[in-house]
């Protein structure tokens, strides 16, 4: 969650969900998931890494790739970019790199939330696509964990277009029969859903996170009626087979490895 | 179904055609005013298609009378033998899908299916794609691919279709999953915007090694609508939001993402469709003489290094 960064002063942070207070050094020990509710809150990509990588062992990967405005939208487009920076410490909606988890060497990308939803637009595309390369190309297998609202509207066609794009990194990795795992975390919706996060050889999910094509609204709005709660949730799409399973955040170092060992065990 | 920007054109046409019933009644000579009234239609014709905003072409592309993806298939092929349903569960109707010989070849067709009138949009779901739909075509492609038949997509429509049952089966697999297809065929495809290119649901058909764009077709990212509602909270400003967005064929050709831009007829596609036929009928033939002539093992990697280069973005140093 933002705020635990935003308001470190603050003592106690109260649980998006449920809303009670969380003392902030229970709350960050608990790796961001309500100890009452158990309600996941969105995780900063800086943050996920340490948690998930063996201690001291990332290295990230182009961290100097940065957004332009190919389409001089205006809309102050460029001084929300800057303000993304310095909220995330990143250049733009992911982290990428390779490091180790319980000693398995593994890439990922790491997309974050907090840097303009989470939106891919040519830079998105540009360090996925060199992260499935470069694990190709390695012998490594990759995992990204999804944080993403879609395609990122100011950059228009070229938003779209970087759904090909990343999936000809999938293809990569395919033909290097190399394993590619996605974790899809809230919310993982529309272009990013309909590209890199669902063609992979597993696809895990952190609980409730809100998964789909089209936005819950816009679909209440087509077909007149109000949709169940649980409705687009990771665990609707696990019933409905598109999802291998849902895990906890607090299992999911754990899952990782127990995977990588295996198809590192062929 | 008129076109504000028409409007005046359609009125001076049938004044003109008022003064042809006099004139041939024998009575009175109007020749004199008849051609006066004709340099008047092509004067104004030059203003208003010389000067076409974003969103008059929004319009365009989306007028009711544009050829569909079945008129196309009627008037350019000489066979054509329709392919239905996905194998799992259902025919979804705003794809339409099939084989067909053009220019004495034979290859699959695919394309969205809009409809002329209501009662016609509804059978086709105004060419909104369920995850049938696109599941169908995916097996069509790959049915093509194994016989070595090129790929022609029709692209039309105002997007994915976002129902709950569509959601339900997987709508953002379904077209993750034709996207991860396209990459890998090893077979020509030619994607043609006919009219609206809507987002996720044209690219679900809409990956290939030539990309092309009627004149007047829109292709986006997001509805302009959709655009407006979530930078302004407005849908009226649409039209400021197809400006932005760079949406039409000259924009899109400029910065590279799209490779051939067919030109229409002055007024559009719906005022003289058999022009059109013939256009794009010479530009598929052309184009499949041109990739077919490439081995099939070459397109993967062609279309890699295609997308591969797709987007811009700066690299700082260290």
């Amino acid at each position: 969650m933002s705020e635990a960064k935003e308001k470190p002063e603050e003592l106690w942070v109260k649980c998006q969900s449920c809303g009670v207070p969380v003392f902030r050094k229970t709350f960050i020990e608990n790796m961001l998931v309500c100890d009452k509710c158990d309600h996941h809150h969105k995780m900063p990509a800086r943050m996920r890494a340490e948690i998930l990588f063996d201690e001291g062992t990332f290295e990230e990967w182009d961290e100097n790739i940065t957004s332009v405005n190919p389409l001089e939208f205006a809309d102050d487009y460029e001084e929300k970019l800057e303000k993304d920076k310095v909220k995330t410490g990143l250049k733009d909606a992911i982290l990428t790199g390779h490091g180790k988890i319980e000693g398995y060497p593994v890439s990922m990308g790491i997309m974050e939330f907090g840097f303009r939803g989470g939106s891919m637009g040519s830079v998105v595309g540009e360090k996925v696509i060199r992260l499935l390369e470069k694990a190709s190309e390695k012998g490594m297998p990759a995992v990204i964990i999804t944080a993403s609202g879609g395609a990122r509207m100011q950059e228009g066609m070229y938003s779209l277009m970087q759904l090909a794009k990343t999936n000809a990194g999938v293809l990569r990795m395919e033909e290097a029969r190399l394993p590619y795992i996605t974790v899809l975390t809230d919310p993982t919706t529309a272009g990013v859903a309909a590209s890199y996060a669902s063609v992979a050889d597993i696809i895990l999910a952190e609980p409730k996170a809100i998964i789909g094509f089209s936005g819950r609204r816009v679909i209440e709005q087509t077909i007149r009626q109000k949709l169940p709660a649980d409705f687009q949730t990771s665990e609707f799409y696990l019933e409905h087979g598109f999802i291998d399973a849902v895990v906890h955040r607090h299992k999911l170092r754990k899952t990782l490895a127990r995977l990588l060992a295996m198809f590192n065990g062929k | 179904m008129i076109l504000e920007i028409e409007r005046p054109l359609l009125e001076l046409e049938s004044k003109i055609e008022e003064l042809r019933k006099l004139s041939t009644d024998g009575r009175v000579d109007l020749s004199v005013e008849i051609k006066a009234l004709e340099q008047k239609v092509e004067d104004l014709k030059k203003d208003i298609y010389s000067n076409l905003s974003a969103w008059d072409k929004v319009q365009i592309a989306r007028h009711n009378g544009r050829p569909t993806t079945g008129d196309y298939v009627e008037a350019m092929f000489s066979d054509f033998f329709e392919l239905r349903g996905d194998r799992r569960a259902r025919n979804d109707l705003a794809i339409l899908a099939g084989i067909g010989v053009i220019g004495g070849r034979t290859v699959a067709v695919i394309g969205h299916q809009k409809g002329k009138n209501t009662k016609d949009n509804l059978k086709h779901n105004f060419g909104m794609g369920s995850p049938e739909g696109f599941r169908k075509a995916g097996r069509v492609m790959d049915m093509a691919a194994r016989f070595g038949f090129p790929i022609i997509c029709f692209i039309d429509t105002p997007g994915a279709y976002p129902g709950k049952e569509a959601e339900e089966k997987g709508q953002y697999e379904a077209i993750a999953g034709n996207i991860l297809k396209m990459m890998s065929l090893r077979t020509p495809i030619i994607c043609m915007v006919i009219g609206e290119g809507g987002s996720g649901g044209a690219f679900a058909i809409g990956v290939g090694d030539h990309i092309i764009m009627l004149e007047n077709s829109i292709y986006s990212v997001i509805s302009p609508e959709g655009c407006a509602t979530i930078l302004w909270r407005d849908a009226t400003r649409a039209s400021e939001a197809a400006k932005a967005l760079r949406i039409t064929s000259d924009s899109l050709l400029k910065i590279g993402l799209v490779d051939e831009v067919i030109p229409e007829p002055e007024g559009g596609a719906h005022r003289h469709p058999e022009e059109v036929f013939s256009r794009v009928k010479e530009s598929l033939i052309r184009n499949l003489g041109e990739l077919c002539s490439i081995p099939g093992e070459e397109m993967p990697k062609r279309r890699y290094e295609k997308y591969r280069k797709m987007g811009v973005f700066k690299e700082e140093n260290g």
